[in-house]
């Protein structure tokens, strides 16, 4: 049985489809069948960063309308095995989702997949509704600030009152918490809410923190998942946080401030 | 005169009227229907309480009856239980066969124990507490109401989000948003909380805003009450 996963954060610009690639690319690098859903109509994004932009044909809503199957709208990455894109709309809006055409879509691909990854818009409206209503555990993402652990939190609360396993009195939406962008010098300063402050605040358990890295710019504008960046800090972050979720028990890294050597200032790392 | 009808006219007192009304009557527990048992057992009766017995109406239960219910005479009851100063006025319980000897004796059958009937029931159904416990944090944008009772929080409430109750709330974690208790107007009413964060408290009405929180009560456990139409802020001792 398939496994879907919201990527979602209520905040735009922390860090979802960044999370939404790298982790679904972890996830199949590890063997997982995966397919990963940019729920952004309107706003696509997902194929950027994944690359693939210049393969689009169909997309999501297309596949929804019945204009196309499903096969001719999934998008086969070409760098990792297993891992499909469904790609969303740049000419429609988020309108175009509708609760039935999404539960039909996620059946079909429960069948061939074993995760299936929801790439949630920013926002509490429809997309973004639609992106969590069929999820059975969330990435939260987060960045280290008061107005993005406040949204954090409201996305919180639409999980556990709005989502399907909600409404039909299921076992509640799995939450996971993703604080990306995190410096550790600048929370010591108090610039930041450190990695405590917003686990107080938001009180569910820790996946995975992010620091925040040029080189997740630089490889979202190549087109890579930076997860695919393995000597990079936030490329190593995400490899942990995809085998946290998949049960290891792993520490936290890059949580403090880290001195660097000799050897790390002259050939870099960060 | 001629505009008053002709009821009121009327100076005739009508010959009755039929109203309800309650009695307490002893009721007649019987049994078995030994004729020579029944007496023995009244005639000891009568002695311990003379006065009890006259003309005292009962109402014989045949409930507990096992024994020959076909044998049983109730013209010789009737007349065994006047002989000895009662009046029986009724029966209940009792088989098909018994109601109709009963009502051919002149008894009328009255209803069945509410004791024993199902009547009683429907009372038991009343809720134990119109308390309302959360086993959650409440989220940003959640909004909690308990009516007619208090709000119990196993959880902290974030900031930006709200629990109300008719009486008092209790927060088993931290209060980042808004608390507002007694809402329809219970100024007895209190506020506890592990953490005061939040952004507005209020009581009956009376509020106060983050703003005008004493420094010295953040982050602290406190119960809030009124005094003299004022909120008091007190910290709970650990």
């Amino acid at each position: 049985m398939a496994t879907v996963i919201v990527v979602t954060s209520g905040k735009g610009g922390v860090g979802k489809t960044t999370t939404s690639a790298s982790f679904a690319t972890g996830l199949a690098q590890r063997g997982f069948r995966t397919v990963v859903i940019d729920f952004d109509v309107g706003l696509r994004n997902l194929d950027l960063i994944m690359g693939c932009e210049r393969r689009v044909v169909y997309d999501f809503v297309n596949v929804i309308n019945n204009e196309a199957n499903l096969n001719q709208a999934l998008i086969r990455d070409k760098r990792v095995e297993n891992l499909h894109i469904l790609p969303a709309s740049q000419t429609r809006d988020k309108d175009a989702l509708t609760k039935e055409g999404v539960e039909r879509i996620l059946a079909e691909l429960k069948q061939g997949f074993d995760y299936i990854v929801c790439d949630s818009p920013a926002g509490i409206e429809r997309g973004a509704l639609m992106a969590l209503y069929f999820a059975d555990e969330a990435l939260v993402v987060t960045n280290p600030e008061v107005s993005s652990v406040r949204d954090s939190d409201r996305i919180l609360g639409i999980l556990a009152s709005r989502s399907r396993r909600a409404e039909q009195g299921d076992a509640p939406v799995k939450e996971h918490l993703v604080l990306a962008r995190y410096a550790p010098e600048r929370a010591d300063r108090g610039d930041m809410l450190s990695v405590d402050d917003v686990l107080e605040i938001l009180g569910i358990p820790l996946l995975g923190v992010i620091p925040e890295s040029s080189t997740v710019l630089q490889s979202s504008n190549a087109g890579v998942p930076v997860i695919l960046e393995d000597s990079s800090e936030a490329g190593a972050a995400y490899n942990d946080l995809v085998d946290r979720f998949l049960g290891k028990a792993l520490p936290h890294r890059f949580t403090s401030i880290q001195k660097k050597g000799f050897l790390k200032r002259l050939f870099g790392g960060g | 005169m001629l505009l008053r009808s002709p009821h009121l006219a009327s100076e005739e007192i009508p010959p009755f009227e039929l109203k309800g009304s309650l009695f307490t009557l002893t009721v007649l527990h019987l049994f078995q229907m030994n004729r020579v048992a029944i007496e023995r057992h009244l005639v000891e009766k009568v002695k311990q309480a003379p006065s009890f017995f006259n003309n005292t109406p009962v109402v014989i239960d045949l409930e507990g009856v096992t024994d020959s219910p076909e044998g049983l005479d109730f013209n010789g009851l009737y007349e065994l239980l006047r002989t000895h100063g009662m009046v029986p006025v009724g029966m209940r319980n009792g088989t098909p066969i018994q109601q109709a000897a009963a009502r051919l004796a002149g008894l009328p059958t009255l209803p069945e124990s509410r004791a024993n009937g199902g009547a009683k029931k429907p009372d038991k159904t009343e809720p134990a507490s119109r308390n309302r416990i959360v086993n959650h944090p409440v989220r940003s944008g959640q909004q909690i109401y308990a009516p007619e009772g208090d709000l119990i929080v196993l959880g902290a409430v974030s900031a930006g989000a709200e629990v109300i109750a008719d009486g008092n709330i209790h927060i088993y974690g931290a209060l980042r948003g808004r608390a507002l208790a007694g809402v329809r107007g219970a100024a007895e009413t209190w506020i506890f909380c592990q953490s005061l964060e939040a952004e507005l408290v209020s009581i009956a009405g009376r509020y106060r805003i983050s703003e005008q929180l004493d420094s010295a009560d953040r982050g602290k456990a406190v119960q809030i009450h009124l005094m003299e139409d004022r909120l008091v802020i007190e910290h709970l001792t650990r």
